[in-house]
């Protein structure tokens, strides 16, 4: 298919990728082009001007610190961490990341690229907001960060607003995570998916393709009865399509919330 | 460097140095097959779900519908042409032949290619290993069973 015609530009560091994205309206970042080179084809979006972060080398990498907290460089590939030693201190990353798409997604596709372009069906959203994890951004104007619950605010959007790059995503130390979901054939596209995570003391779910943006929910416990509770209370409006009605898309959530809290729980 | 939108890029395509100038919407399926009249990979669904468009870039297996040429500046692709050499069929070429792997061939560029990449990674993989390294082909002839008995006897 061919794309609209489209300006391009590969920057060396960051501060130049702020620039040119702060420069061109019509800017956008191209991260692994998993999604934005495809959506690009169907016209879904047309930017002006891609900025490629392929040569931005402080974008990519994993780090584990002293305090246990991961690093993830926002143009770190799904490969990159299911084969990172010190990714696997956080092992729930590696593993969902194993069940994104296919190798060939993999090998381009990015942990940064993943959660900006915020599809309500991704992965790695409801994971790193059940999690806790946290977004550094950077504009022009210096870094923030920005709580992962907070970071998605509707379909393809998050708090990376314009002219601005999403650098870095920090995990906090923890083992014991579930992440469970029916998907459109193996490893496809999620038709609902739930990511538990019981690290902090209490109980965090997150159920993605739901609403526009993953849904927290803190259950008092791991009991049965108190995750089925916590999903009902939720008042789920999810979508209806070909895939699964809204309410077969409510069922799912509570079983899947099960499922997920039942893995994170049987985890040492 | 400022936005342009077209580019001179320099590859390597099986052991060949190429340079063009591209506009920088060419998507690197396209390049390899019109620009450098390499056909040998296909383009099946153009929407990334097929592989039959399957190259490797620095070793690297990807989907060249899902990366444009411009991407690919100053890299080593190798694409199915590359495979054989002095045109006797390598190993695996022979054993998808042998085993009859393939059917229309539409799907097969992208197949080898994938589970080249996955061969390199992995000398002797298992069944469900193999099926995982093919997972982002799809063949609508052969049902895949005699794809990865093909790739099991190649791995041998």
């Amino acid at each position: 298919m061919l794309l609209r015609e489209v300006e391009y530009a590969r920057p060396a560091s960051v501060e130049e990728a702020l620039r040119l994205l702060g420069e061109n309206d019509g800017a956008r970042a191209l991260a692994g082009g998993q999604t934005l080179i495809n959506v690009m084809k169907a016209r879904a979006a047309s930017p002006d001007v891609l900025v490629d972060l392929a040569d931005i080398g402080e974008l990519r990498g994993i780090e584990l610190g002293a305090d246990g907290m991961l690093e993830l460089g926002a143009m770190t590939t799904y490969t990159d961490i299911i084969d990172s030693a010190e990714a696997r201190a956080r092992p729930i990353l590696g593993e969902v990341c194993n069940q994104i798409a296919d190798v060939q997604v993999r090998n381009r596709g990015t942990i940064g690229g993943n959660v900006c372009s915020n599809d309500p069906t991704n992965h790695l959203p409801p994971l790193l907001v059940a999690i806790g994890a946290t977004m550094t951004i950077a504009g022009r104007d210096g870094e923030r960060t920005v709580p992962a619950e907070e970071f998605f605010l509707g379909v393809y959007m998050t708090a990376a607003g314009p002219g601005e790059l999403l650098t870095k995503i920090s995990v906090p130390p923890g083992r014991r995570d579930g992440f469970a979901s029916v998907p459109i054939g193996k490893d496809g596209t999620c038709i609902v998916n739930v990511a538990a995570s019981l690290d902090d003391g209490a109980v965090r779910l997150a159920i993605g393709c739901v609403d526009a943006v993953p849904v927290l929910l803190k259950p008092e416990s791991t009991e049965d009865g108190a995750v089925r509770g916590a999903v009902a209370g939720a008042n789920l409006d999810p979508p209806w399509d070909v895939h699964a009605s809204a309410d077969y898309r409510r069922h799912l959530a509570e079983v899947l919330a099960l499922r997920a809290v039942a893995q994170a729980a049987g985890r040492k | 460097m400022e936005p342009a939108s077209r580019k001179t890029i320099t590859v390597d395509v099986n052991g060949e140095q190429y340079e063009r100038e591209v506009d920088a919407r060419r998507l690197l399926i396209h390049f390899l097959r019109d620009d450098l009249d390499l056909t040998g990979s296909h383009i099946g669904c153009d929407t990334g779900n097929c592989g039959a468009c399957s190259v490797l870039i620095d070793g690297t297996l990807v989907k060249s519908c899902m990366m444009l040429a411009v991407q690919a500046d100053g890299t080593k692709i190798e694409s199915v042409e590359g495979l054989a050499a002095d045109g006797e069929l390598n190993a695996l070429q022979q054993a998808f032949s042998d085993h009859h792997a393939l059917q229309c061939g539409y799907c097969t560029p992208g197949m080898l290619m994938s589970a080249t990449a996955l061969l390199r990674q992995n000398k002797s993989p298992s069944e469900d290993e193999i099926r995982k390294g093919i997972q982002g082909n799809i063949c609508r002839c052969t049902g895949y069973v005699n794809i990865v008995e093909a790739i099991k006897a190649a791995a041998l």
